[in-house]
Order: structure tokens, then sequence, then C-alpha cells
């Protein structure tokens, strides 16, 4: 009973809980529904009969005939002596506040009151201490902080950071980073959550106006595919907040998703098409360069043309891109960026599982007991499953972590191996040894849902636990603890990313780790399974669409002719019946002169691509080469013709996360200019060449025709996507979709999985006396892919602003190499020049670069050496040296 | 990580609850907290180095900046106050260039304000390193720490 009230409550629940739930309130200033209470305010003191004093509120659990009274005159002169203690300290001048109107000190000083005489007779005695100004996204004043610690825990239980804790605890208390040094150069990422759930104006963003209108759309970096609602005001996006409803990111958002949307009001933003005359891009109108690309086109048909699609822009558009170059081009020859991530994960699962999806969805991994991540940077490349990790551990989980650098998840790792790059066959198929050795396979799983076991446990034999320490470096208890872990600590979830694929034998590891699921009986089931991490945005759903040379929509063969009829009735047109070339292979073909022209949506390969030089000597021979996208990029310098597209701010469609969620994308403000949306402008050029089926409306039509043509998006409609994304397969439209893959039956052929029987294969170029170093590849937190977006957002520039090149202590001493000084790395391909960062990060005799900036193109470093399989480049190892500059 | 700090870590078994006794060996061992010192500690221990500095920055007994050789303590005592300290703070930081809680770049000289030295007959009163100098006034604090005095 609260004042009176009679309520039926369920246990567990606080005081304040459920006061708040039934509409009675008891102020408070450090309560924040998120997070775990502190009880530090003592503003939600109420009286309990029975019960001596007052009891704090938010941490007093109710039980049954508790009779409760939330006001008397005691309670009414603490609140006020103590929220007169707190305005002493606290600045007076509301109307200039970002917080005005939404202040909680606000909100419970008209509740509480203060004696006006006392308050004044107790203000301030501390010195006004200095803004910290050093976030470019955000500012910290102290005089206005009220120490509710909210900020404090929020790094600490949401972020798992702790940038930020008490110091100089005492009359002089400040929220303090590590060093009280500006946030800027603390361990701070910028995510800005702190920021969201600051009660009053002591942490509060730079440059962010309050919106006319909110919409929700989804984040356009990474594949998580975080719900945002975008803030618009005078047609530019001014904010963007988390949908605290999304299943996804449940209102959390990292620093790209909160604050990198800006490069949309940028103003290098494509408006109007370019045409190269004598060397020079001249402005043209749509008819003039849409005439002169379908004219170009024209004589280009069948094996002289290729596309080459992206993974950043919708579904919708993949759709039309893939339809145009099959329907109207007579060619198979459609590739996009996924054939430099994630190809050999779609061809090892397909091959094992049946299907090359992550298996799981995102919100399962807190309820995993163990989460074993191998060659994945999560925090960096996808922060928002970062933190269902790191909830994951606060929840009593283990984390192995494998991973040749000490990445930022080792902090919460118990087991972390650092095994060399390109060993990963090794070192997982020596857990397997040792699964099986201990009789730890789940060997009803493997007979029921499996096949090839015994010819895969024959292959075993190789992989005694002295030669995988030897090979991969990684100490053998360390290996016998994770597998024991993996095996027996169930239900067990594998995360991967570009550290498994990238290699010149991806499709192994990928069978490696399918292997080492099936072997445990870790897949097919609710938080347990093979959960492979798309990189952009929309990879997943360009894959799904079809912008592959070698499946049209739904991963249907090209080969099969009873595919091919399908199509060929539906779109009213003969179709090719082989195969189209991969990325790496279109590249090829261009430099031998057999492909003549190029249709580029979306993509910086003279950046993405391995051995970029290679890539640029091919751009320079084509005859025609057209790039439709929303800057002018390093690839675009080389096109004749530039298309001014829509970003995904401007557009209507969808995107599919890495859970195969295929979500809302929502037009927010007008394009810049005369900017196109993509499927819009391909329409356009097919027609011109008098290509049937192209007459779409709306980006709804599109989606209409793609559920007709395509079984796994078969029930996914506008409507039923409206508030909450579908995961496929939903083949019609009473499907509620798939949550976890593989459940009672794999997807493969027959129904079961299949082991596979592997090798060691050693990297193609390791390391000799004349280039005697790694190096591997990484990302940064700040910086998506080539940067074309992150880099023209002011606030990411800043905080990371140049490539710095890893290298151990040990390495650095030998070579004499100073922290910061610019050295020479070359490889037989290339060479860079570079800032050095020296770090522990880094095992001695591996360095680590990213490729996020154009004036340190380290693909020029790398090696195409490529998967046989899966055509992928191995960019994750290949030989270098590192040379000091002599300054003489 | 430096040999000092690895030797300073080796007779602890790296738990949560061997902060304070670290943080207090570790001054003993290099006469103050580095960052890098804090910051190994928060890695050996598993904990944020934002809360090593939390619990550091709480104790007095924890400083943050290397002692000078000579180290002076500023009686600031209930006596010490009557006869003129503050008057004495000032013309001893005038006189060796530095605030209170800094370390001069020299390493020569370090300041900090102490509640009382227990030797309330001789205020205003102060330690360097281990003896107390009595009686201050400006004059004697000149002869004290004259740079060109050649002490």
């Amino acid at each position: 009973m609260i004042d009176g009230i009679n309520l039926i409550v369920k246990r567990g629940k606080t005081i304040l809980d459920i006061a708040t739930e039934n509409g009675i309130y008891i102020p408070n200033l450090c309560h924040h529904p998120d997070l775990v209470p502190s009880g530090n305010c003592r503003m939600c003191m109420v009286e309990v009969e029975g019960m001596r004093g007052q009891i704090i509120a938010c941490k007093t659990p109710v039980e049954d005939g508790m009779i409760i009274r939330t006001e008397s005159q005691e309670i009414s002169l603490i609140r006020q002596t103590t929220l007169e203690l707190i305005h002493a300290n606290h600045t007076q001048d509301c109307t200039n506040c970002y917080k005005n109107n939404q202040c909680k000190l606000q909100e419970v000083t008209a509740y509480v009151g203060v004696d006006e005489k006392r308050l004044n007779s107790l203000r301030r005695t501390k010195p006004i201490i200095e803004e910290d100004g050093s976030n470019p996204f955000f500012t910290l004043d102290h005089n206005k902080c009220i120490m509710c610690g909210i900020c404090i825990r929020t790094c600490d239980e949401v972020q798992g950071t702790n940038a930020l804790d008490y110091g100089y605890r005492g009359f002089e208390t400040v929220v303090s980073t590590f060093g009280n040094r500006p946030i800027k150069e603390s361990v701070c990422e910028s995510c800005g959550e702190c920021v969201v759930r600051c009660p009053v104006g002591a942490l509060y963003p730079k440059e962010e106006k309050l919106p006319t209108r909110e919409i929700k759309s989804v984040c356009v970096y990474c594949g998580v595919g975080c719900n945002i609602y975008f803030g618009i005001r005078d047609n530019k996006l001014v904010s963007a907040k988390g949908d605290k409803n999304s299943i996804v990111n449940k209102g959390r958002l990292c620093v790209k998703g909160r604050f990198g949307y800006k490069f949309v009001n940028h103003p290098e933003r494509l408006t109007k098409p370019l045409i190269k005359k004598n060397g020079e891009f001249v402005e043209s109108k749509w008819d003039e360069a849409l005439d002169l690309v379908a004219k170009k086109f024209s004589v280009s048909k069948g094996n002289k043309f290729a596309t080459l699609s992206s993974a950043k822009i919708p579904n919708e558009d993949n759709y039309v891109i893939q339809k145009f170059t099959r329907a109207v081009m007579g060619t198979n020859t459609i590739d996009h960026c996924a054939r430099l991530c994630h190809a050999p994960t779609v061809a090892g699962l397909v091959q094992s599982f049946g299907s090359g999806a992550m298996t799981n969805s995102i919100d399962e991994f807190t309820n995993a007991s163990t989460i074993f991540s191998i060659g994945s940077n999560t925090t960096a490349a996808h922060p928002i499953i970062g933190l269902h990790i790191k909830e994951a551990k606060r929840r009593g989980a283990k984390i192995i972590v494998a991973n040749p650098k000490e990445i930022d998840l080792c902090r919460f790792a118990d087991i972390h191996l650092q095994q060399l790059p390109g060993t990963d066959v090794v070192l997982l198929m020596g857990m397997m040894k040792v699964v099986v050795d201990e009789n730890l396979e789940d060997s009803e799983f493997i007979k029921e849902r499996c096949e090839n076991y015994d010819e895969f446990i024959k292959s075993l034999n190789e992989f005694d636990l002295d030669t995988c320490e030897k090979i991969t470096r990684v100490p053998k208890e360390k290996i016998i603890e994770a597998a024991r872990s993996y095996a027996t600590n169930k239900p067990s979830s594998l995360v991967f990313a570009m550290g498994i694929t990238q290699h010149s034998h991806g499709t192994d590891n990928v069978l490696a780790i399918s292997n080492l699921a099936q072997l445990t009986g870790s897949v097919g089931k609710e938080s347990s399974g093979v959960n492979p991490l798309r990189g952009q945005n929309n990879v997943q759903g360009a894959c799904d669409l079809g912008a592959l040379p070698n499946v049209y929509p739904g991963y249907q063969k090209v080969t099969a002719p009873e595919v091919q009829e399908k199509f060929e009735k539906y779109w009213e047109v003969k179709l090719n019946p082989d195969n189209g070339l991969t990325h790496t292979e279109i590249f090829d073909q261009i430099e031998k002169g057999q492909i003549k022209s190029l249709y580029q949506v979306g993509e910086n390969p003279v950046l993405s691509e391995a051995d970029a030089n290679h890539v640029k000597k091919a751009l320079d021979k084509l005859d025609f080469f057209v790039v439709q996208d929303i800057f002018l990029t390093e690839t675009a310098k080389y096109a004749d013709v530039i298309l001014p597209a829509t970003s995904f701010a401007e557009k209507d469609g969808t995107f599919t996360n890495t859970e195969r969620r295929v979500q809302r994308v929502r037009k927010l403000v007008e394009p810049p200019g005369e900017a196109k949306d993509d499927w819009w402008i391909t329409c356009e050029i097919a027609k011109r060449l008098g290509g049937s089926g192209f007459n779409y409306n709306t980006a709804e039509d599109i989606m209409n025709e793609i559920n007709e043509v395509t079984p796994i998006y078969g029930g996914i409609k506008y409507d039923r996507i409206d508030e909450v994304g579908l995961q496929w397969p939903c083949p019609d439209e009473n499907h509620p979709g798939t949550k976890f893959l593989h459940k009672d039956r794999f997807s493969r052929q027959g129904g079961k999985g299949k082991f596979f029987p592997l090798t060691y294969k050693a990297s193609v170029e390791l390391p000799d006396k004349e280039y005697p170093l790694i190096l591997t590849t990484d990302r940064s937190l700040y910086h998506f892919h080539t940067s074309t977006m992150s880099r023209r957002v002011k606030g990411l520039e800043s905080l990371n602003k140049e490539e710095l090149l890893l290298i151990n202590p040990r390495d650095a001493n030998q070579m004499n190499l100073k922290n910061g000084e610019f050295v020479t790395v070359k490889s037989r391909r290339g060479t860079v020049r570079v800032k050095t960062n020296i770090t522990e990060i880094c095992p001695k005799g591996v360095v680590s670069l990213t490729f996020h900036f154009h004036e340190t193109p380290t693909n020029e470093l790398t090696i195409c050496a490529i998967d046989p399989v899966s055509k992928i480049p191995e960019t994750k190892v290949c030989a270098i040296k590192v040379e000091k500059i002599d300054h003489k | 990580m430096n040999e000092k700090l690895k030797e300073t870590f080796s007779s602890f078994e790296g738990k949560e609850e061997e902060l304070i006794p670290l943080l207090q060996k570790v001054q003993e061992n290099l006469g103050f907290l580095s960052d890098e010192s804090m910051e190994e500690i928060a890695r050996f221990i598993r904990v944020p180095a934002s809360m090593v500095y939390g619990v550091a920055t709480f104790y007095t007994q924890f400083r943050f900046v290397p002692k000078g050789e000579k180290h002076i303590m500023l009686c600031r005592g209930t006596a010490c106050h009557v006869k003129g300290a503050p008057r004495i703070q000032e013309e001893v930081e005038n006189q060796i260039g530095i605030k209170v809680g800094e370390t001069s770049e020299d390493l020569k000289y370090s300041l900090e304000n102490v509640a009382c030295i227990g030797a309330c007959s001789l205020a205003p009163c102060a330690m360097v390193n281990d003896s107390v100098e009595a009686n201050l006034s400006p004059k004697k604090i000149e002869k004290l720490f004259s740079t060109s005095g050649g002490r």
C-alpha cells in the first residue's frame, strides 16, 4: 500500500519501480531505469510502517503487506536540505542551459521546493571549474554536475569503457577521467550514452538542435542495423536518438551511429551528373548523362560488361541493379564488396550448413554461457554487438577471444588465444582434437544431424597439440582450456569476421568453425550457433538480392535450368546460363581488355581492393566507366560519367542486417541538388536500352516484385515491417520470420550438416629475410571502410585523424624507432609512409594498419592471393618491411 | 613494463582487493604514483584505470608528482596560521617558483601543505625532508631556498 492506495505487485521490484508504474511520483535524481540503483541522491526516501527512519525507495524491494508513505514532515525537511546543498554547488543559469525544461533537477525542485534564504547562505564556495570541451561531440560542465553518478555507471554498466569515475572524493569531488585528463585524451569512446542519460546539463551535445520532427530509420554504418530516431529541422538532420524499443540496439548507439550521420549535410555531396570532357568533370543535365551512358553500354553488352553493386544501398536498389545487369546487359558478371569480406562464409557455410548467414539473433548473445570471438575486433567493427557480449559477461558468460592482437574485447576475456595471423585452421583443429580426446563431443548431435564425420576425424590426427602450439604460438594449455569451455559451458555461441575470411584459405577457416560447432552440438539452438558478423549495413541484403555472379535473388543458382526458366518467364527475357565473374576476376579481365565497360555503384575499390595499384592500372584501361555515388570518391576520379545518388537519409527502402532482419529505411530529408535514388537511375538507363519491367513508382513496388521471385523474402511486406523488421527465411505473409537457423534440420540439401576434413595451408606470403614482418589489417571504431562518409564528419575525423602503424616495442627497438615518427612500410607491391604507434597490442613480428585513410593506402601493400573457392583476397596476411626515414 | 614495477608486482597475486597495498608499495618504490604505474596496476588487478585513480586521489597519502630533492612540508596548523603561515607560503612559492602541490622541473624542490607537524612552539614552521625549520620569516626563507645562495 502506497499513500493509502492498495497495489498488487510483482516480487523483486523496488518501491520506486512500483510507485512509478502506478503513476505515484517519488522525487529522484540518481535513478535510471537502465542502471543498477545506487541510492546516492537521497531524494527518494520514504517511510515504511514498522521500519525505522527513512528508507531509500530505489534500493528497497517491495514486500507483502508493506505500508509506505511518500511524504511526511521529516521526509520533506530532509529532501529540502539535501536539495539545497545540491543547488548550492549548481550554476544558476537555467535559461542558458541545454537541459532547460527537461532538467531533472528543475523537476525535483518544483516538487520539493527550496528555502531561498537558507540556500543563499549555502551558495557555492567551490571555485568555478573550466568546462571540458575537448570532445568534438559533447561538453562536460562540472559546475552543473549534481554527482548522481549516472554517467559513471553508464560508462561502466552499459558501455564497459569506464572512462569516468569519481575523483578527489570529499569536498572537491569531481567526475573525473583517469588522471583528470580532458575527455578526448581519456579512454572515452565518445558513444554519448552518458550524455543521453545526464539528468541535468552537465554533459550536453555540441552543435545539436532540437528537431522539428523525428523519423525512425536504420543506421548506415555497420551490419548491426541499429534503429535510430533521426531529428529533422529545416531539411537537415540535427539529432539522432537510439530506439529504446528496438530489439537490435535497445536504444544504445556507438559513436558512428549517434554522431556519424552528419556527412549527409556535407557540402561536397554530389548534386549534378558529371561528364568527363577533356579530362575535366563538367556538370550536365540528367538526360544528357543518361543518354550517354545508355549509348556506351549498348555496345558492350554480354561479357564486355560488368557491374559492381553496393552493400550500402537498400535491397530494392540492389534488386534493380542485378535485374538490369542480367536482363538488359545479358551477363551475370555482377558482384559487390561481400567478395572482399564474407565470400568464404557464404561458400563455406553453404557447404556445411546450407546457408551462409548468422544462425542466431543478436539478442541471443546475452544468454550464451560461452562466447567465442575469433577474428573479429567486435567492439570496433560491430560496437553494439560488442555491448551484447559485454552484457553476457556481466551475466556470467565465459568470453574466449582468439585474435593475433590484444584487442579491446580482451579486457573482458577469460581466455585470450593470441594465434599468429593465418593459423586459424590449426588453432581450431587443435581445439577439436582436445574435444575428441577428452570425449567432450556431442555424439547424439553428430549421429543424428551430421554426416561425413569419419572422414573428418581422420584429418584430426595431423593436429597434435605440440604441432599446434608450434604453428599458432598459442600455449597448448590455453588451447585445452578454451576447448573445454566451449564444449562444456553451453550454450556456446561463436562469432567471427574478417580475421577468419580474408585469407587464401578463408573457406577452410570457415569450414573449421562449422566443424567445431557441429562437433560440440553448438549450432541450430537458441543462443548457440555460428555467427559471421557482416560488415556493411546492407551486405547481407546485397547478397540476398543477388548482387552476386552465381545466384539470382534468394541464392537461387544461375546455373540451374529451372531457376533460369523461372526468371526468364518473370522478366520476359532470355537470360545468360553461365556464372559471371567475381570482384577480383573483374579487374583481371578489365586489365586483359576483355571487359570494356564498368558500372559501379557506391564502392571505392581503389582503397578497398587488395593490391590497389593493380586496380588503378585496370581502371585506366576501361573504355567506359560509370560511377554512381554520393561523394566524389578516390575511385570516382577515374570515371567517365558520375551520377549523383541519394544517401540513406533521402530514400525509402529496406536494409537487411547481419542477423537477417529486414528493416525499413525511411526518407528523412530531400536530396541535395538533383541527386536521385539508385533504383531510379538504373531504371532510366535500363529503359533507354529497351529494358522492360523497369516502371516502378516507389521502392515498395520493387519489394512487391522481390516477394514474388525470392522465396526467403516471400512474406516481407512493408506494412509488416513498419515497427519491427522480420528475419528471413520468411516464405509467406503469415510466416513470423526465423529467429535462429537450422533448428531441427539444416537447410542443406538432405537436412544434415556436413563435416569437412581439413589440412593446414600456410598463408601465401610469409615473412622472410627481406620482408621480415607480417602485416595484418584492422578497423578503427571511429571510421568506416574507406571513410568516404566518416571522414566527412568533423568530429570523427578529429577523434582519429591519421593512420598509425601499430608495432610491438621489441620490433620498434630493433629498428630504433620512436613513437610517432614517420616510417616507410614496403611490401613487394607498394610503399606507404605512416606514423608509428609503439604498443604491446601487436605481438612481436606482427604489425597492423587500417585502410581508412587515402593518404596511407594500405591496400597498395596487401597481396591479391585469392582463396580458390570463394575468390577472396588475402588482406589479413602479407610480408612487409618497415624502414626508418633518413632525415639527413 | 618498467622493471621496477614488475618487481613490485611480483609479491602480489593480482586481485582487486590488493589495490591499496599495491598503491602503497609502488609509491614506496617509485617515490610517487606515475600515470604509467597506475595504469599498470589497473591492468594487473583487472579494474578500470579511472577507478584506480579515483581511489588514489581520495587518500592524501598518495602523491602523483615525484618529490623534489628538498621536499618542503609547510605547516598550516592553527598556531602557524595565526603566526602568518599564509604569508610564509607565498614567500616560499615566490622563492622557489612553484605552487603548493607541485614539483620544480629540475626536481630540486617539491612543496606541500600539511595540517600540523606538532611543533607549535616553533611556529611558523616547516619540515624540509626530515628536519624542522623553525620560526620562519621572509628573510630566513630567502636564506634557506635562495637559488643564488648556492645552497
